[in-house]
């Protein structure tokens, strides 16, 4: 298994934002960590990058925990939010040269060429970050994330940015990208389409709590909605797995 | 520690300069009124005085360019962090296999580079404009330098705890701590001139020596290296109290799960 949380506890002040999750993530997969705003996705992704310790419970990552190899883990592993930027005042290639080093990667002209031409941004090297489209930034982000041909990539409302046109392009970049190195990708997204066509495999959460987990199809099926979509507004409005199960399809 | 990482880091930070002639003209644009106001009055003093002023009232030059050098190594501690938090780029830096150490010691190796630039300019416009050597100090120049350099390391890193822990709220706290302790170090006079009661308090603090010290350069010419020792050896203590402070306050922030807020603000 790439990722291994089991019994994940964070409280602040007294509010649980991640009450007793376990799952696991395995190589190749592709995870769909999904909420309502306070879920407690950004926290447990947090809690998985070691910026936020855990108030109990376990994290391993590639077998090794979180909390005692969080360098060596990082080092393979990258991360992109639409909440982060790059600077703003960096070209981009500056920006990809700066990260190349942090994550000491030998060859980083021909690797961040490569990655700019892959994600069709290659004419904007020598261009401000701050003069780029929100499109283009996402994208630029998304090279920054590949830099280190991560096994593990974390990504936060990736596409939260992009016209229907060009997420679906960064999807189907992903999705190849994902088979062709084999990287293990933890999701988050409020598009329940982009999910159902990107995720094998999703979480739902709600109140910090793990109330559903398993193929979009099967979890579409097990709360006998039509779509992710409808299964995600029932999770919203009623909150906890049981007492949605308990109610009859309409 | 990771020289690679260091270096990528310390290069991120040289990029802003390389694009941002406003962030160039800052470095510059202070200090040198600074040494304007502080060498006109200087020359004011002296022709005012008709010889009752001492000539070594041109220390007042010196102070400001020392006080600016202790400044502009808090300052590259400092606004490094902050140019992270408003282009939203911290989360980046953290969530990389970069050490806390490495982090520091890029933003300590820029201040390293905003000291000597600073000086340098600074020393050749008091030298073209009020004939003040500052190189007349000879090699205490370099010890008394170095002193001041380590106390802008150990408040630059204070100040970032705190601005981690308490976000935006504290961003100001860059600017002001060195103002906090700028009337107790004894920076344009001596600490015979505070109260009593408060000179203890001033020579707790490690640049009190460098400027005690280097009046007495000026004025004596001889090298009173028992205060360069004793700003050392406050300086390890500084140093060592501010990276407890550092390590203390940063649990607390991973605890509270505060970088991430403040990253994505």
């Amino acid at each position: 298994m790439v990722i291994e949380v089991r019994d994940l506890v964070k409280v602040y002040d007294g509010t649980t934002a991640v009450d007793r999750l376990s799952f696991t993530a395995a190589r190749g997969e592709i995870l769909g960590l999904l909420g309502p705003n306070g879920a407690g996705k950004t926290t447990a992704i947090q809690t998985l990058l070691g910026i936020i310790e855990p108030t109990a419970g376990s994290i391993r990552v590639f077998g090794q925990d979180i909390r005692t190899h969080r360098q060596s883990i990082l080092q393979r592993t990258n991360f992109s939010s639409a909440y982060v930027s790059l600077p703003q005042n960096l070209c981009v290639m500056d920006n990809l040269r700066v990260f190349a080093g942090i994550y000491c990667v030998d060859n980083w002209r021909e690797k961040a060429t490569g990655l700019l031409r892959l994600f069709e941004i290659d004419r904007l090297a020598t261009r401000k970050t701050g003069q780029l489209s929100s499109g283009e930034s996402t994208r630029l982000h998304l090279c920054k994330a590949l830099l280190n041909d991560p096994e593990l990539l974390l990504l936060d409302e990736p596409t939260a940015s992009l016209d229907p046109d060009i997420a679906d392009k960064v999807r189907k970049l992903l999705r190849r990208i994902q088979r062709e190195r084999g990287i293990t990708i933890l999701y988050t997204s409020h598009n329940m389409r982009e999910i159902e066509e990107i995720c094998d495999r999703v979480i739902f959460l709600h109140h910090g709590r793990k109330i559903a987990e398993g193929p979009p199809r099967e979890v579409i099926a097990r709360f006998n909605q039509q779509s992710l979509e409808q299964v995600f507004i029932r999770i919203a409005r009623d909150g906890e797995l049981q007492e949605a199960e308990k109610k009859p399809a309409s | 520690m990771n020289l690679r990482r260091i270096n990528a880091l310390l290069l991120r930070y040289l990029l802003l300069y390389r694009q941002s002639w406003t962030r160039v003209m800052e470095i510059f644009f202070w200090p040198v009124m600074d040494l304007l106001v502080w060498g006109f009055l200087t020359n004011y003093l002296i022709n005012v005085g008709a010889g009752s002023v001492p000539a070594m009232v041109t220390f007042l030059i010196g102070s400001m360019i020392f006080w600016d050098l202790l400044y502009r190594a808090q300052q590259g501690v400092t606004i490094s962090f902050l140019e992270d938090v408003w282009a939203r780029n911290l989360l980046n830096i953290f969530v990389a296999p970069v050490t806390i150490t490495e982090f520091l010691v890029a933003t300590f190796a820029l201040g390293i580079i905003k000291v000597l630039v600073n000086g340098l300019v600074l020393a050749l416009l008091a030298w073209a404009l009020y004939a003040f050597n500052i190189f007349q100090l000879g090699f205490t120049l370099i010890p008394f330098v170095l002193s001041l350099m380590l106390m802008g390391w150990a408040m630059g890193m204070a100040t970032v705890a705190l601005i981690m822990r308490w976000g935006h709220a504290a961003e100001a706290l860059a600017w002001g701590i060195p103002f906090l302790v700028q009337p107790l170090s004894a920076v344009f006079y001596p600490v015979s001139v505070l109260p009593q009661w408060l000179q203890p308090v001033a020579w707790a603090l490690p640049c009190t020596y460098v400027f005690e010290g280097m009046r007495e350069v000026l004025r004596s010419g001889q090298v009173p290296w028992e205060m360069f020792w004793w700003s050392l050896g406050l300086n390890v203590v500084y140093l060592a109290a501010s990276a407890l402070f550092f390590r203390y306050l940063f649990g607390v922030v991973r605890v509270r799960g505060l970088l991430g807020k403040l990253g994505a603000e």
